[in-house]
């Protein structure tokens, strides 16, 4: 048996002109007539006023006026918009009418801003599969304190309409699973991780970056769970490339390693929540972190390469300069590295390599990576004397050849050091691969930074991994 | 106030611990090194201890600290061993 469902808003200038044909179709035809915002419109007929919106979300309607023609119980087809020989076509209706034949309808009230996950939240709460927690707090910021969600700071209350608009910034799977997540090795969805950047306060548009910075952590090559077990001060970094970072409005300018920006600060700060709770690695818990670093709250920049003359990170390590990634590095926090005074390549390179020396040990050769990050103006000097990144990169390695005799046991009244048979050898403060160069920075100051790694690094512990962010 | 649970949801399951040792006397001890510097030196005085007591001891290393141990080096230990010492060494 045919059916007839018609979905309207009195505030729609379409549905507005063809409110006098409806008692006609009305007549011919088993008619619904649905109504977004009136309980009596159109005039002359019986209305379904559809106020709480569950109807007009549960048929998918985008557009009014919408015509479904339904066949025992299932929609069959539908026409939005009034197009006066299709609706003549689909109803059999001859309409005796001047209307233009043809004229758009508008948006669904489902489709206002927001609307969407309110309404999923409400209407469709089976999208979602994670616990669902009830709780009578007189302050709901005091919640994710008391169920040892936070961090330490205030974490956004993950209500279903939050989780669901958060969901909206990607197209996978709610229900997906994207790895174990360490030091539990809990299972982790892109539901997990959508509701712990809710927690982090990311916006939508941050998710995919989000959760491939999940997945590269998870690769075994970053080796996740030593990272966040260990006694060293280390936790994840991400560096954001490719013009995702832009788009999503991230900083790599002025104060790109400070506050003060939102898409910065959440990213970081959701990877670490996620590994808190989904993990279940806490201070004190797994994470056995003798001091620990400010980055471990959230620590995430983009690389400035618009305004950069030297290749990304992300072309050095394979991409084009099209396509969006995050790389991940387990890292301390920065050390800052002055010099004002060098004009030339030759002078600034001995500067870094005398700052990079000293990373963990003056003597710790071997042990942690590094990203060096140089500022604009520290880059100008080697843009003027015409140095690739690559270059400035082998002459550090150069620089970095240290005497054996200067790094082992009791040398320079120090017990800390190789063993003192390695004496007569000459070896590199970093192992090959090591040593990683991004720029970034605001437009004045003649300083850089040196983000020290793990001294774990390499097979025996973590390598940096670089990730496509995937939208699609 | 309704929230998502943001964490794993996991419900680990209650296990008792194998039974202790009453005796070394004939009981082969695993000695687990996790790779760290100078757990070996750790390592060789346990064993000299062991042994004076009369147990047996087969020795173990990680490949490396910072990961967990490969699940086959768990099982020989679990198949060989009446019981293992581990090696938080630095």
């Amino acid at each position: 048996m045919t059916e007839l469902k018609l979905v309207m808003k009195q505030g729609c200038e379409t549905c507005l002109m063809i409110e006098p044909l409806v008692p006609q179709i009305a007549k011919a035809h088993k008619l619904e007539v649905i109504c977004q915002d009136s309980s009596s419109f159109p005039a002359n007929v019986p209305v379904t006023f559809d106020e709480s919106l569950e109807q007009s979300f549960k048929l998918n309607i985008e557009i009014v006026p919408t015509l479904i023609v339904m066949r025992d119980g299932q929609e069959s087809s539908r026409i939005f918009g009034w197009d006066e020989t299709a609706w003549s076509g689909l109803l059999g209706i001859a309409f005796d009418t001047d209307l233009p034949k043809f004229r758009p309808g508008c948006g669904s009230m489902t489709h206002d801003p927001g609307r969407q996950a309110e309404l999923a939240a409400r209407f469709a709460p089976e999208r979602l599969r994670s616990r669902r927690l009830n709780f009578d707090h007189a302050d709901e910021l005091e919640v994710g304190f008391d169920q040892g969600w936070s961090d330490g700071l205030p974490v956004v209350p993950p209500t279903p309409e939050r989780v669901m608009r958060m969901l909206e910034g990607t197209h996978r799977e709610p229900a997906e699973v994207i790895g174990r997540v360490p030091p539990d090795y809990a299972v982790c969805t892109i539901e997990k991780v959508a509701i712990n950047a809710v927690l982090a306060g990311c916006l939508p548009e941050y998710l995919p970056v989000v959760i491939t910075a999940v997945e590269a952590v998870l690769e075994d090559q970053f080796c996740m769970h030593g990272l966040l077990a260990t006694t060293y001060f280390s936790g994840p970094l991400l560096i954001v490339n490719g013009p995702l970072s832009r788009s999503i409005g991230m900083n790599s300018g002025g104060n790109a390693l400070g506050q003060g920006n939102r898409a910065n600060a959440t990213i970081g700060r959701a990877l670490q929540l996620l590994i808190r709770n989904v993990g279940g690695g806490k201070p004190g818990g797994v994470d056995r972190a003798a001091l620990g670093n400010p980055g471990k709250y959230t620590f995430c920049f983009a690389e400035d390469e618009v305004n950069s003359c030297w290749d990304s990170l992300s072309i050095e390590r394979g991409f084009s300069k099209e396509t969006s990634t995050v790389t991940v590095f387990a890292a301390d926090g920065m050390q800052g590295l002055v010099d004002q005074k060098s004009r030339t390549p030759e002078s600034l390179c001995r500067s870094f390599a005398s700052g990079l020396r000293v990373i963990g040990h003056p003597k710790m050769v071997m042990g942690s990576d590094a990203f060096l990050v140089v500022s604009p103006e520290h880059e100008r000097v080697f843009r003027e004397g015409g140095w690739s990144k690559q270059e400035l990169k082998s002459r550090l390695l150069e620089l970095l050849m240290i005497p054996g005799e200067e790094l082992i046991q009791g040398a320079g009244g120090i017990s800390e050091g190789i063993p003192v048979g390695l004496s007569d050898r000459i070896l590199c403060k970093f192992r090959p691969d090591g040593l990683n160069i991004v720029r970034a920075g605001g437009s004045a100051g003649l300083f850089s930074a040196i983000i020290a790694g793990w001294g774990a690094s390499g097979s025996m512990g973590s390598v940096p991994v670089t990730r496509e962010i995937v939208l699609a | 106030m309704e929230l998502l649970d943001p964490t794993s949801e996991l419900q680990p399951e209650g296990r008792q611990p194998l039974p202790r040792l009453n005796a070394l006397v004939g009981k082969t001890i695993g000695l687990l090194d996790i790779a760290k510097p100078r757990g070996d030196v750790f390592i060789d005085r346990i064993e000299d201890l062991l042994l004076q007591h009369g147990a047996k001891t087969k020795r173990f290393k990680k490949p490396t600290f910072t990961r967990v141990a490969p699940d086959a080096l768990r099982q020989e230990i679990a198949g060989s061993c009446d019981a293992v010492l581990e090696a938080l060494a630095d």
